[in-house]
């Protein structure tokens, strides 16, 4: 097996590829396949599982894209969401609408308000922008939570599964590979975008916004590229979101859900789509493991009733941990791993290092 | 009449929670996302020394002050000494990740029930009159006359005493104050200590007035933008802000509806975001522009 040791190219061909090795081309191509026999032999909750980590992963790679990429940072993830939704909720309830109308306009949704949760990006910076998209979050949950109680959906909202012509989406299999093929999109999308012009406008605005105002990169219209695009994926999230739990109510969209994506990529590591997958697969499994790990401690049952809490306080303690002991995050700790492989018996930097 | 005194009750309030805001912002470029959580804490610390102490306000009230302190020492100590000098936005995020961990434990060792510290310290809430069609809690009034008695004695130890002239100094510039001999640590966990304190207190008398559960942290949520209307650096602004940020949500409760008055701060802090960044009062150097 040969991985790239470092950076070694010498072609312009070799350096557009995407996939840098053969080896690397297998490891993927085990993964695709893994991937699409594991619904055959996966159990009901471990599908739901997966859903859940393609589910998120939408909304993590967008929020990514925003704060690991164009260094804008952002506490209204969770509004977003719920914009998608609500956008979803209330076009079937109103019109009745299908899947193929719902995804798209719940997208331009997301797009609208991208612009106006960037605009104040044009004129604040750090802190003072993220509060503004905080201001932001409770607005547009004040907006879905007005809708439900005007018309008489106190509760929630129900929605029925989407169908994509003749098929009916409810199957936790056919969700499994139609989420499994939107994350795929995704991804490569947002690989390749962070490879282009406009992902390394994002990275030089983040990196020094004056030096890449003063390189003939318009700063003001690359933040609000950024805005419009994360605010549109994760919408189209939030869409996916509702049709997948068939409910959509105010009270999933708390600032937690926006805490829980920061830690997403956070503990992820910033700056990195991997980092991002890493991260969404740790936050998301991270409950579960910890019920797990209780069932194998045979910790006493009185103890289980404080399970809720016990959780909330293991993701508030990792999250500290991990900012205090490993801002690089788990694709920090990967990268470490491999270069250590890779590299022995030598202990030197990879060249090139980036 | 009723809604003046709602005002400025509540405006009290915001004072009393926004007050720890801004001197740790101002000590150390921190801005504290856990503040509802420690408000939270206080409430329980005197529910806890309540039930232990029997029927002693008094003692129950000095104990719960000094475990609140405490707390914000502590906190400096073993968490945010290790994020100084580090960049704003991690700090910040660690001060996320803390209030849900004392989220967690909030409901770990007091589970998530509705408490009254109130019958546990024998006292009562009664309302009084005060002028004609205008009511106010007891706690209302204390409220209002410990908001009065903290900032003044804050202001008269920013202006008058030594540890406040090294706080400034600290707040102005850290590297400066440390090369003259002043202990930073020392004066960010100062700093971490009065505001937890401060924020406490606030917990404290809400906790009494109308009871204590663990999503009582959404009210230092929603004083937030009182800071930055105030301008995050200010401790003078917050008193105006509070009253400004007060007065739109009780207008909005009663002439467009409760629900809208979640909300109503975080338009004033929009507009003011979009108006006056630095805020009221604040620095305008503070602010990158970009």
């Amino acid at each position: 097996m040969a991985f790239a040791s470092g950076y070694f190219k010498t072609t312009y061909k070799s350096d557009l590829a995407i996939v840098e090795t053969f080896s690397l081309w297998i490891c993927l191509i085990i993964l695709t396949l893994g991937l699409i026999f594991f619904p055959f032999f996966a159990s009901a909750f471990l599908m739901d599982l997966a859903n859940q980590v393609f589910l998120a992963l939408i909304g993590a790679i967008a929020l990514m894209l925003l704060t690991g990429y164009a260094g804008q940072f952002s506490l209204g993830h969770a509004g977003l969401i719920a914009a998608g939704a609500f956008t979803t909720a209330i076009l079937f309830k109103e019109l009745n609408a299908p899947i193929w109308v719902t995804l798209p306009t719940s997208g331009l949704t997301g797009a609208i308000l991208g612009i106006t949760f960037g605009l104040p990006s044009l004129r604040l910076k750090g802190l003072y922008l993220a509060l503004s998209t905080l201001a932001l979050h409770f607005i547009v949950i004040y907006i879905g939570a007005e809708y439900e109680t005007q018309r008489g959906f106190a509760t929630g909202v129900v929605i029925d599964s989407p169908s994509i012509g003749p098929f009916l989406i409810e199957d936790p299999r056919l969700w499994y590979f139609s989420l499994l093929i939107i994350d795929i999109l995704v991804v490569i999308f947002s690989i390749n975008l962070v490879r282009s012009r406009t992902g390394r406008a994002w990275m030089a605005i983040r990196d020094r916004d004056v030096a890449a105002e003063a390189l003939g990169i318009k700063v003001a219209s690359y933040k609000l590229s950024a805005f419009v695009l994360t605010s549109a994926l994760t919408s189209i999230a939030g869409c996916l979101f509702a049709y997948y739990r068939g409910f959509v109510s105010v009270e999933a969209f708390s600032l937690h859900m926006t805490i829980e994506y920061l830690a997403m990529i956070i503990i992820g590591g910033l700056g990195s789509i991997l980092g991002a997958i890493f991260g969404t697969i740790f936050v998301v499994l991270l409950p579960y493991i910890i019920d797990a790990l209780v069932d194998i401690l045979h910790v006493p049952t009185r103890l289980t009733t404080y399970m809720f809490a016990i959780k909330y306080s293991a993701f508030g303690l990792i999250m500290i941990i991990f900012l205090v002991f490993e801002p690089s995050g788990l694709v920090g700790i990967w990268h470490r791993i491999r270069d250590y492989f890779i590299l022995w018996p030598f202990k030197h930097k990879p060249l090139g290092e980036r | 009449m009723q809604i003046v005194v709602n005002v400025i009750v509540l405006a009290a309030l915001y004072c009393l929670i926004c007050c720890g805001y801004v001197l740790i912002y101002r000590a150390s470029r921190v801005l504290n996302l856990a503040h509802g959580e420690l408000m939270t804490i206080g409430g329980y610390f005197l529910f806890t020394v309540a039930i232990g102490l029997g029927n002693d306000p008094v003692q129950s009230f000095l104990l719960a002050f000094i475990f609140s302190l405490a707390l914000g020492f502590i906190v400096y100590f073993f968490l945010m000494r290790f994020m100084a000098g580090e960049s704003a936005l991690a700090s910040v995020l660690v001060t996320v990740a803390l209030g849900i961990l004392l989220r967690g434990l909030i409901t770990l060792i007091w589970t998530s029930q509705y408490r009254h510290p109130l019958q546990h310290l024998g006292m009562e809430n009664s309302s009084h009159q005060i002028v004609e069609g205008a009511v106010i809690s007891t706690f209302g009034i204390a409220m209002v006359i410990s908001t009065v008695l903290l900032y003044l004695v804050l202001f008269l130890c920013f202006k008058f005493t030594r540890w406040g002239l090294r706080m400034r100094a600290v707040g102005e510039n850290p590297i400066l104050a440390s090369q003259r001999g002043i202990s930073l640590h020392m004066y960010y966990a100062l700093s971490w200590g009065i505001a937890a304190f401060s924020v406490g207190l606030a917990g404290m008398i809400q906790a009494c007035d109308s009871g204590l559960d663990p999503d009582m942290f959404v009210i230092g949520l929603k004083a937030f933008p009182v800071v930055l209307v105030g301008g995050l650096d200010s401790l003078g602004g917050v008193i105006p802000a509070a009253f400004i940020v007060a007065l739109a949500e009780i207008l909005t409760i009663h002439y467009i509806s409760p629900q809208a008055s979640e909300v109503a701060p975080f338009v004033v802090l929009i507009s003011m975001l979009l108006i006056r960044p630095w805020g009221l009062f604040g620095t305008k150097e503070e602010l990158e522009r970009v």
